[in-house]
């Protein structure tokens, strides 16, 4: 019986029929969605902070607002991925236990720190570029809040990566400073990003059996690849270094080469020895620590307010 | 005084608000106690952002001189802000950030009612798109003062500290400064006696419901409307104000 | 685990009038009227919506999966009920 709600349910991700809340599923399926859906839901959620830090210091109103208006949408996207997965049966409750006590992971680039406010551009243009690329074959990911909630992201998503693009080519157009700053910050920033991939593939265990669930659609070196082909003449219009000496075009392949990713640093931050990875930790525990009596006073307002209603009712 | 200058402060005293205010609450982004509320206060921090952009620009287009809504918001020191003690107040927890919004979401909403009689037309222009505004930020942060203070006994005990504490910068909302006075007497500005009766009324309603004492004390701190202002604006400037400081002239 | 967490509520937009309300996700809220406003300022930050509908979400009833078969099949082979069903002369063109 076993065997063949699973051919089933293998049946219809072959054909592209979404798996939806409360169809069957592999155990293991649902365990992978959340484990998935959960780290790119806290990614979101501490990817807030590194961008938070500017916003006070924003270096125009035109720059706060679209700021703002961005590390406010991240708050978005974390709430809706929180709520696909949701619907596999856990809470959010439990999501952020997991997140505060170090069991789940999140993206390992928001554990490096935002120096200036050229890393705000890096950022827009390279941390979100790199997440398009993972997040637009989302939007076909075999599981349906997923993937409606993907839908949403991306279409939210696409000012970012034009905002951070626009920063970056104020500062290359601007004084001599300015510009400095944004050749550091691509210097900083652009390898954490090409790792934002994730390993090798063959170093990727998980891999395989996500691709034949169609939760992914692409492997990560696919990937890799692609975001280096398009964000290489990106720098040139910038008139940026891409910190790589071993950078060069391919003629053969129809791609860039590149040198070979520190996977030791990688591994390293993802083990929570990054240079924020502690603040970063402790910023979302304390949010939510001292939240708690806020939270608490709504939930006993709530309370009452039905009671009373009730009580009228009675008396009624 | 000519008409213009005057409104050109005018301007300053409503633009500083906002921003100012506007500031405060943008530190919250990304520490909300829920994400849903994270979500809130950012978005009555865009509104108030918005608003102050569309006052300074009129402002920067009065004064001439190369001005733009960012020499007025970056390149000005504490001494020529004019916003009021309460907004630079620092946020310290949801309660304070709460109390201080609602009192200002009061004085705010009413505020642009008195407005939309002003003589002057951008004036009215710019109070008629901030009003839903206003109205909609009133009604969230009077939910959160009857959701704390009716809520736990925590919570009722930290909202009713942050009344206290707050309160001797509400006077100074209703003391009209010499611009105001001008700007009112010329049929630009507004008459701050009408809004402090609806305020009182108000107030009263909301923190009748929400069963908090309303602090008896009648000794209010006042200045900010002259550039007189607490230690917190210098501060909050500093870090505003940073990069354009340290880039003079340069383009972002 | 916390045994207070915010309800959860499931959110409907009509994205404009003429439309029907639409589930577009859901949100944790205190209570409904928070839940309205909270949907307004995640679910319609960009004009999406001019009408927002949420109920909480443990007030939903939905049928059993395992029930699909009976419920939906016999509809599969009433093809009458499709105007393509009915063949008429071709001079009719439009009916």
């Amino acid at each position: 019986m076993e065997i063949n709600l699973e051919d089933i349910f293998q049946n219809k991700i072959d054909n592209e029929v979404k798996i939806e809340p409360r169809d069957w599923m592999p155990e293991k399926y649902r365990k992978t969605l959340i484990r998935q859906i959960s780290q790119h839901a806290h990614s979101e959620i501490v990817g807030m902070l590194p961008e938070g830090n500017w916003i006070t210091r924003a270096p125009n109103l035109r720059r706060k607002v679209a700021l703002l208006a961005k590390v406010q949408d991240e708050a978005g996207h974390g709430l809706y991925l929180y709520s696909a997965a949701e619907t596999l049966g856990m809470t959010r409750d439990e999501m952020y236990n997991e997140l505060h006590t170090g069991k789940a992971k999140y993206s390992s680039i928001f554990n490096y720190p935002t120096l200036s406010w050229a890393d705000m551009g890096a950022i827009g243009w390279l941390v979100d570029g790199a997440a398009i690329m993972n997040q637009v074959p989302l939007c076909r990911t075999s599981y349906g809040p997923y993937a409606r909630a993907m839908v949403r992201v991306c279409k939210e998503e696409s000012f970012h990566q034009r905002q951070g693009y626009e920063i970056m080519m104020s500062l290359c157009n601007g004084t001599p400073e300015q510009k400095t700053m944004a050749q550091d910050a691509l210097n900083r920033w652009w390898w954490p990003s090409i790792m934002m991939f994730g390993p090798n593939d063959d170093n990727s265990p998980n891999s395989a059996q996500s691709m034949k669930w169609k939760i992914k659609r692409f492997s990560n070196d696919e990937l890799r690849q692609k975001f280096i082909d398009v964000t290489i003449p990106q720098a040139e219009l910038l008139g940026l270094t891409v910190p790589d000496k071993d950078l060069k075009w391919n003629e053969a392949r129809g791609h860039y080469d590149f040198g070979i990713i520190n996977w030791d640093e990688f591994n390293n931050v993802v083990a929570g020895n990054g240079p924020c990875n502690k603040q970063r930790l402790k910023a979302r525990v304390d949010a939510w620590n001292n939240g708690e009596w806020v939270r608490d006073a709504a939930n006993a307002y709530a309370q009452k307010r039905k009671n009373r209603v009730k009580s009228g009712q009675q008396a009624a | 005084m000519n008409k213009e200058e005057i409104t050109f402060q005018y301007l300053l005293h409503l633009g500083d608000n906002s921003l100012i205010l506007g500031q405060r609450i943008a530190e919250w982004c990304g520490h909300g106690p829920i994400l849903e509320q994270d979500i809130a206060l950012t978005n009555i921090s865009l509104d108030l952002f918005g608003e102050s952009r569309n006052i300074y620009q009129y402002a920067a287009q009065l004064k001439g001189d190369n001005h733009t809504e960012d020499s007025l918001a970056f390149l000005r020191d504490v001494l020529e802000f004019k916003n009021v003690l309460l907004v630079e107040q620092p946020n310290i927890d949801w309660a304070y950030t709460i109390c201080r919004q609602f009192f200002f979401d009061t004085f705010h909403f009413y505020l642009q009612h008195e407005l939309l009689k002003s003589k002057d037309e951008r004036i009215v222009e710019i109070a008629n798109k901030a009003i839903k505004e206003s109205a909609y930020h009133l009604k969230w942060s009077s939910e959160w003062m009857i959701r704390l203070g009716d809520g736990t006994e925590i919570s009722h005990q930290k909202i009713q500290n942050a009344v206290n504490d707050l309160w001797e910068f509400t006077g100074e909302l209703f003391i009209p400064s010499e611009i105001e006075t001008l700007a009112y007497q010329s049929g630009i500005g507004a008459d701050l006696n009408n809004i402090k009766q609806l305020w009182h009324e108000k107030v009263k309603a909301i923190l009748d419901e929400a069963t908090i004492q309303i602090p008896t004390n009648d000794f209010f701190q006042k200045g900010g409307k002259n550039g007189i202002h607490s230690e917190h604006l210098g501060f909050v400037l500093a870090e505003m104000q940073y990069l354009q400081r340290v880039h003079p002239g340069a383009e972002w | 685990m916390n045994q207070n967490e915010w309800p959860l509520w499931e959110v409907f937009i009509r994205a404009k009038q003429g439309l029907s309300h639409k589930h577009v996700g859901s949100l944790h809220a205190a209570d409904y009227q928070m839940a309205i406003e909270n949907a307004r300022d995640v679910y319609t930050r960009r004009m999406e919506g001019v009408s927002i509908w949420v109920v909480e979400s443990n007030n939903l009833y939905a049928n059993e999966p395992n029930e699909q078969d009976a419920l939906f099949e016999p509809a599969t082979d009433k093809i009458y009920r499709h105007p393509t069903f009915y063949v008429l002369p071709e001079e009719l063109n439009h009916m």
